[in-house]
């Protein structure tokens, strides 16, 4: 009896000791979390201003440098996010809900919410606006939907900020592949980047152990594949190329093509990227890659192929760049 | 002091005679308790593996797919590997502590590995192992520790804690995410904490039953093997394993409710939700039931219901009530069949082999449902998901005429019929 006396009392106290040391643990993470600088937020544009850099800290934060200084000490921001993306003033910040749980995507102008969050199915991969900042996307990976079980499916959804409009995933547009449509259940949607018109897109798709580009347009709710092979698209500003990821061998590699000619380009970075890159301007791209040194690192590397990659920020993901309105046009003239 | 322990708990089939519904004992509540924390642990670490892969580390998903596929077959393994070691050294508890601390040691893992694959592939593969090495154990000391006339109440209450703690483990984590942000290490000592407060309450608050070493047969691996010839305990895992081969998988089941009933595509992570939020209810009073009318006619009703929710799917109704129907449906199949097959099991193994028996028909059933999911797979990629859960369904009432039309011991279902 006295042994069941002692080992119960031993029971409680340990049980009191993990709570303790559990509890006591996340109450210290969450202290020595560094603080948004809400002081700052104010001397902070409430869209970042041309030239900026915005991109998740470490800590999920929102936060910005200016481009030219990338190592700057950064102004952090309120938002926490998992993936974000400003353009035009309009960041889409895709983000946990503890109940019940899951992910939603909110978006913001300068750090105010301006419509209610979209709850997204699944683990937030992918964000985007479009140049105006009108128009957002997501991709979400999902477990649990896919035909091919330990396969992981995914699924994209485009929202429209100014009307409030929701137009659905991917899944629900037409396809047209070889000028016919495409309707196998096993197709995937991701990467979706927007052109200046709000209303054309490109985005990839998988099906069949294969992956097509393709062209979206929001008005007819049509994608039409127009290439193989390229994985999370990403326009210049100037509108004429595609920096993608490609499949080479084991490995993503960064790649761009020219829409008018068809020509790739593989890029100077050696190193898998699984991101979708963000033009910094109309020659250099910003990606985030894991370092080496076990964390994900901001780096970027010329769009021509020559040069090589340089490190942007350490400790850092989700890169933005906001440029000036009409740079990017002017340069599209040759 | 355990030799009133092993008088009271060590002869319940029927040697206690008493009728009636019998308590639960707090063993098992204990019991419970331990899977409850354990398994918050659990999916606190399940849910946050993508995001630690995709954001902490910057690595894809598709290593962890493929890791996912690898375990599936190594914890069946182990699984049987856990029943035969506790019985052969006639230490349930012992075993089932090793998985429980095994799986509580991997959540520490995580952040020593850093951020190689290898690495995280490696404390992934602790956890599986001591998942599949304590199940066996944990259900043959709830076996030991009930009447027989009790025994579907008692699995009914474990898997019902269990159950709550794999609802409680996402909404922890994700809250843990929003709070603390780059919350990396805040998560997995949590996860270990947790872990080591069912440990702690395996290791004080549940009893051990030990048999004096001369009075137990030696036991081997053959005799493991030599249960599948015995009739009762083969015939159970055959139909387990039949039935199994007929099961679509769940997520198939909760994207064709999503699908076929036009629900939106967001609510396709709360469908789960609903499913275990009906197993939760109903494991106690189905598992009570089992012990009133006797488990195989339940274990076979659960798959009727199972066979109707593919109906209704194949059927594609529109609207949340049909989707409503078809979960309250899956959440009452697994109330019906989980719990209650051991409870079934359990009293017809005999004492020194049951969690290796139990282990085998475990066993069998996950791989059979692994394959059932391919299967299914195969199906509606090349057909679609409503021809598919047409299909598994009239295949699924076949297998439920079987099992209710040739029973694996007559005498003793009609008996507790009677």
């Amino acid at each position: 009896m006295r042994a069941d006396r002692r080992r119960i009392l031993a029971g409680i106290c340990s049980i009191t000791a993990l709570v303790g040391a559990g509890g006591g643990y996340v109450a210290w993470a969450i202290a020595e979390r560094p603080a948004a600088v809400a002081t700052a937020a104010p001397a902070a544009p409430a869209a970042a201003g041309p030239g900026t850099l915005v991109f998740l800290d470490h800590g999920r934060a929102l936060a910005q440098v200016p481009v030219t200084d990338p190592g700057a000490a950064p102004v952090r921001r309120a938002p926490v996010c998992l993936r974000s993306y400003t353009a035009g003033g309009t960041t889409v910040c895709l983000r946990t809900v503890a109940v019940p749980a899951g992910f939603e995507a909110a978006f913001l102008r300068g750090d105010q919410e301006i419509a209610e969050p979209v709850r997204v199915d699944g683990t937030p991969s992918r964000a985007r606006v479009s140049p105006s900042g009108r128009l957002t996307a997501w991709t979400v990976f999902r477990t649990g939907d896919s035909y091919n079980p330990g396969a992981f499916a995914t699924t994209t959804g485009i929202y429209d900020t100014r009307t409030g409009t929701l137009h659905g995933s991917l899944e629900d547009f037409t396809v047209i592949v070889d000028g016919k449509p495409y309707q196998r259940e096993d197709r995937n949607f991701w990467g979706v980047t927007f052109a200046a018109d709000d209303r054309t897109f490109y985005a990839t798709m998988g099906s069949a152990h294969r992956i097509w580009l393709l062209r979206g347009d929001l008005a007819s709710r049509t994608l039409t594949a127009v290439g193989r092979d390229v994985e999370c698209p990403s326009l210049s500003p100037d509108g004429t190329r595609l920096a993608y990821k490609k499949r080479v061998g084991t490995r993503w590699r960064l790649h761009v093509r020219d829409l008018r000619t068809g020509r790739e380009t593989p890029l100077a970075e050696r190193a898998e990227v699984d991101d979708q890159a963000a033009w910094m301007d109309d020659a250099t791209l910003a990606y985030a890659r894991p370092d080496g040194g076990g964390r994900v690192s901001l780096f970027a590397v010329p769009a021509d192929g020559t040069g090589a990659p340089r490190l942007l920020r350490r400790d850092a993901s989700s890169p933005a760049v906001v440029r000036s309105p009409g740079q990017s046009h002017s340069q599209a003239t040759p | 002091m355990y030799l009133s322990t092993t008088r009271a708990a060590g002869r319940p089939a029927g040697a206690t005679g008493r009728l009636g519904s019998a308590r639960v004992p707090a063993t098992v509540v204990a019991l419970g308790l331990v899977s409850f924390f354990t398994d918050i642990s659990a999916e606190m670490v399940t849910a946050f593996l993508p995001m630690y892969l995709l954001y902490g580390l910057g690595t894809g998903l598709l290593s962890l797919g493929l890791l996912d596929g690898l375990y599936t077959g190594a914890g069946a393994l182990l699984r049987l590997a856990g029943g035969h070691l506790a019985d052969r050294s006639a230490r349930p508890k012992a075993v089932a502590m090793a998985g429980y601390g095994l799986s509580a040691a991997g959540k520490l893992l995580f952040p020593l590995v850093g951020g190689a694959v290898t690495g995280i592939g490696a404390a992934v593969a602790v956890d599986r192992a001591g998942k599949g090495l304590r199940a066996a154990p944990r259900d043959a000391l709830i076996t030991a520790a009930t009447p027989a006339n009790a025994l579907g109440a008692a699995f009914g209450v474990h898997r019902a804690l269990d159950t709550a703690g794999a609802l409680l483990g996402p909404v922890l984590v994700f809250a843990l995410v929003a709070a603390v942000g780059d919350a990396y290490d805040a998560v997995f000592v949590t996860s270990f904490c947790l872990a080591m407060i069912g440990v702690v309450i395996l290791a004080c608050f549940v009893r051990d039953r030990r048999v004096a070493p001369g009075t137990r047969p030696r036991v081997s691996l053959r005799d493991g093997r030599r249960l599948l010839a015995r009739r009762p305990l083969r015939r159970v895992a055959v139909y387990a394993t039949m039935l199994g081969l007929v099961t679509a998988g769940d997520a198939f089941l909760f994207v064709g409710v999503q699908r076929q009933t036009g629900l939106g595509a967001a609510t396709l992570p709360l469908l789960p939700l609903v499913t275990s939020l009906v197993f939760l209810v109903a494991a106690v009073p189905l598992g009570k039931l089992a012990d009133r009318v006797g488990g195989w006619k339940v274990f076979v009703a659960g798959h009727v219901l199972l066979a109707a929710a593919y109906a209704l799917l194949a059927a594609a109704w529109q609207g949340p009530v049909a989707a409503l129907g078809v979960l309250l449906l899956h959440g009452l199949f697994y109330a019906a069949t989980d719990g209650v097959l051991m409870a079934h099991l359990a009293p017809r193994v005999p004492e020194h082999l049951r969690a290796s028996g139990l282990a085998i028909t475990q066993t069998g059933q996950a791989l059979a449902r692994a394959g059932g999911t391919i299967v299914f797979g195969a199906l509606a990629a090349g057909w679609d998901l409503r021809g598919a859960f047409a299909a598994f369904a009239a295949l699924l009432v076949a297998g439920v005429l079987m099992a209710g039309a040739f029973p694996p011991d007559p005498r003793r279902v009609r008996e507790a019929s009677s």
